[in-house]
């Protein structure tokens, strides 16, 4: 019983440290869909952020510094971005794949560049990583009679010693619900989403209000990257985001466009994710070994199950993916 | 017509004997990449090894995607490379191709073997080199339990595994290996995330010592280990130096001296076709002790390794291959 519960506390500690990035993604997602700017370009993004964050703090030694860098390359593709979709109207979906090619292959040349070790940053020493955040009281809590057996090994597994950006995360995630329900910004920004001509007559800017959702869009983003390359992992190596951009995508898509079940659909995916290590090569009862590929299919089919079956119909944004055309 | 033929066959021979007349070598790398501090490096080191010897340039190539591999060893040979060698498994279909097309060009192939008369390849024996970490892993593990974590779920990757396995059993008959295969395409040998959080998953589970034979993949894998306060095991080159202290050995496959080796056979002309197995016994695989993990092997560990090379070499402990 005890090693079940053990189990149960390090598998979802795994699913919080394998959901924080794609959380960060899907909400970076979620400023920008709901202002009706269509982001595929997540993935670049989030790509640019790990190299930077890693080459900066390489180069200084300072992970702070580099979460600035990351945060500034991300916001400026995502200036780009907007530049091409909002300012020229161009083609949104278009725009996010050029910044996923256009990063895809500038981030290892430029470590080609600076470092010289192929399409990588060097590995970077504990001090040049963002740090954990080591809370007092595990023992003591520990010896609490009773409950310290219990709330003992959840502190000690789930809560101490957690990223500094996983709390950052959990911030994010209540504000993000405040602002989208609470704030004049995030109600004008879902209106804008909406029907951005109805905006445009209470003498609003669409344009600004776009800007303002796509620069958020980009600082999260540059989390997100920082997270992997600085936080979670020591160094960027070409290609280190694995498709986590595009998972975050369907995390929003699945969650409708909407925080809460948002952040349910990322931590299912992670979470997917996590039992699915633990799976591999361990004995079911009844079935015996199942083969890797298959287990590793699991998250996936699971994907598709949900969609189809579960969710019912998800509505996006309704002015998403239209540029808006001022009446003539 | 015949006129036109003539032109054209005086023209190919030329071309081949301007090609014999300048030595002109050539590597294409996989797609972990040039400087993964694994695979790729050591073949990266023995080309550099040859180039300084001899002060002869080399082309290289690194493959970045599926669709380039047949393309950048075409590349090389059109444009007169005397010996090209492609390093990994993944490019056998490739080599097999395109040594076809170019027959007066040699190749050697690494890590896949190819019946052909310009190919020389070698495989090898890694269920050797591992059965002997697999030992000095049980040996310094406190708990019994011990960790492997593959790249690409290939036969390649599981002769690690098996030969890691016997030698951790060899020491513990009871001792638990748990295994993990980071996914079943090449993007897995380029996942330091993923690594992580699978060493993560075996510490979960109580292993304390994980053996990573995945690429780059496995620097995430050190790095939780050294993270997290427990032992790492490189592969392919000497990565004793990634985390001096927290890594226990590296299973070191001389990926190195083949590729120099091709380069400099062909060069003096000694160069043959064929299949090549190298194991223990040819110094082909082995286990790196150096200043860097030291103080984490102890005498009676290296002399119990020692012991069971040497029967190895000798025939009298056999570790088996794997049998998909």
């Amino acid at each position: 019983m005890e090693h079940a519960f053990l189990v149960a506390l390090l598998l979802t500690d795994a699913t919080v440290r394998v959901a924080t990035p794609l959380v960060l993604a899907a909400f970076a997602a979620l400023y920008s869909e709901r202002a009706g700017v269509v982001d595929i370009g997540l993935e670049g993004k989030m790509l640019a952020g790990a190299f930077f964050a890693a080459a900066v703090a390489s180069s200084t030694g300072n992970p702070w510094l580099g979460l600035l860098a990351a945060v500034a390359a991300s916001v400026g593709l995502a200036l780009v971005h907007g530049f091409a979709c909002i300012t020229h109207k161009g083609n949104q979906v278009v725009s996010g794949m050029a910044v996923n090619i256009l990063v895809a292959g500038l981030a290892p040349t430029l470590a080609y560049a600076w470092f010289r070790q192929g399409g990588q940053t060097p590995l970077l020493p504990g001090e040049a990583r963002l740090p954990q955040i080591h809370l007092p009281g595990v023992e003591a809590l520990a010896g609490i009679p009773v409950l310290g057996p219990v709330l003992g090994p959840v502190y000690r597994e789930l809560i101490d010693d957690a990223n500094v950006l996983v709390w950052l995360t959990v911030l994010l995630v209540v504000a993000t619900h405040w602002v989208f329900t609470r704030s004049r910004f995030g109600l004008r920004l879902r209106a804008v989403g909406e029907n951005p001509a109805a905006v445009d007559t209470a003498g609003l800017s669409v344009t600004r209000l776009r800007y303002q959702a796509v620069v958020v869009t980009g600082v999260l983003t540059g989390i997100a990257g920082a997270y992997l390359s600085t936080a979670h992992g020591a160094g960027f190596v070409r290609d280190m985001t694995a498709g986590k951009g595009y998972l975050a995508l369907a995390a929003l898509i699945f969650g409708k466009w909407r925080p809460w079940p948002t952040l349910f659909a990322c931590l299912l995916f992670a979470s997917t994710d996590a039992v699915q290590v633990r799976l591999q090569g361990v004995p079911l009862p009844v079935v015996g070994v199942i083969p890797v590929q298959f287990i590793q299919m699991l998250p996936y089919v699971l994907t598709v199950l949900l969609l189809a079956g579960f969710v019912g119909r998800a509505v996006a944004p309704r002015a998403g993916g239209i540029p808006y055309v001022k009446e003539r | 017509m015949k006129r036109i033929l003539a032109v054209l066959v005086l023209s190919l021979t030329a071309g081949t004997a301007l090609a014999a007349d300048e030595f002109l070598p050539a590597v294409v790398f996989d797609q972990g990449g040039k400087f993964d501090k694994s695979f790729n490096e050591a073949a990266y080191n023995g080309a550099e090894r040859f180039k300084k010897e001899t002060g002869i340039a080399y082309r290289e190539f690194e493959v970045t995607s599926e669709g380039q591999r047949e393309q950048a060893l075409r590349n090389m040979a059109r444009r007169g490379a005397t010996v090209i060698t492609a390093v990994g498994f993944s490019q056998s279909a490739a080599v097999d191709k395109v040594s076809r097309e170019y027959p007066n060009t040699k190749f050697c192939l690494i890590d896949d073997k190819l019946d052909l008369p310009n190919v020389q390849s070698v495989t090898f024996k890694e269920h050797e080199g591992s059965f002997l970490v697999g030992m000095l892993a049980a040996l310094a593990s406190r708990t019994g339990k011990v960790g492997f974590v593959g790249g690409m779920d290939i036969p390649l990757i599981r002769n690690f595994q098996t030969g890691y396995e016997q030698g951790v059993r060899h020491v513990k008959a009871d001792g638990e290996v748990f295994t993990n295969m980071t996914g079943t395409t090449p993007a897995a040998w380029n996942d330091p995330t993923r690594g992580a959080e699978l060493a993560k998953s075996q510490f979960g589970r109580g292993a304390d010592v994980v053996f990573a034979a995945a690429g780059a993949t496995g620097l995430g894998v050190l790095q939780a280990a050294a993270d997290a306060g427990r032992l790492g095991v490189g592969v392919d080159s000497n990565q004793n130096w990634i985390h001096p202290g927290k890594i226990l050995t590296s299973m070191v496959k001389r990926v190195d001296v083949t590729v120099y080796d091709c380069m400099k056979t062909a060069k003096d002309g000694s160069w043959a076709p064929g299949h090549r197995v190298v194991g223990l016994k040819e110094e082909g695989v082995g286990y790196a002790l150096d200043e860097n993990n030291r103080r984490l092997v102890t005498a009676e560990m290296e002399k119990a390794v020692e012991d069971a090379k040497r029967k190895i070499i000798a025939g009298e402990l056999v570790v088996k291959a794997y049998q998909p």
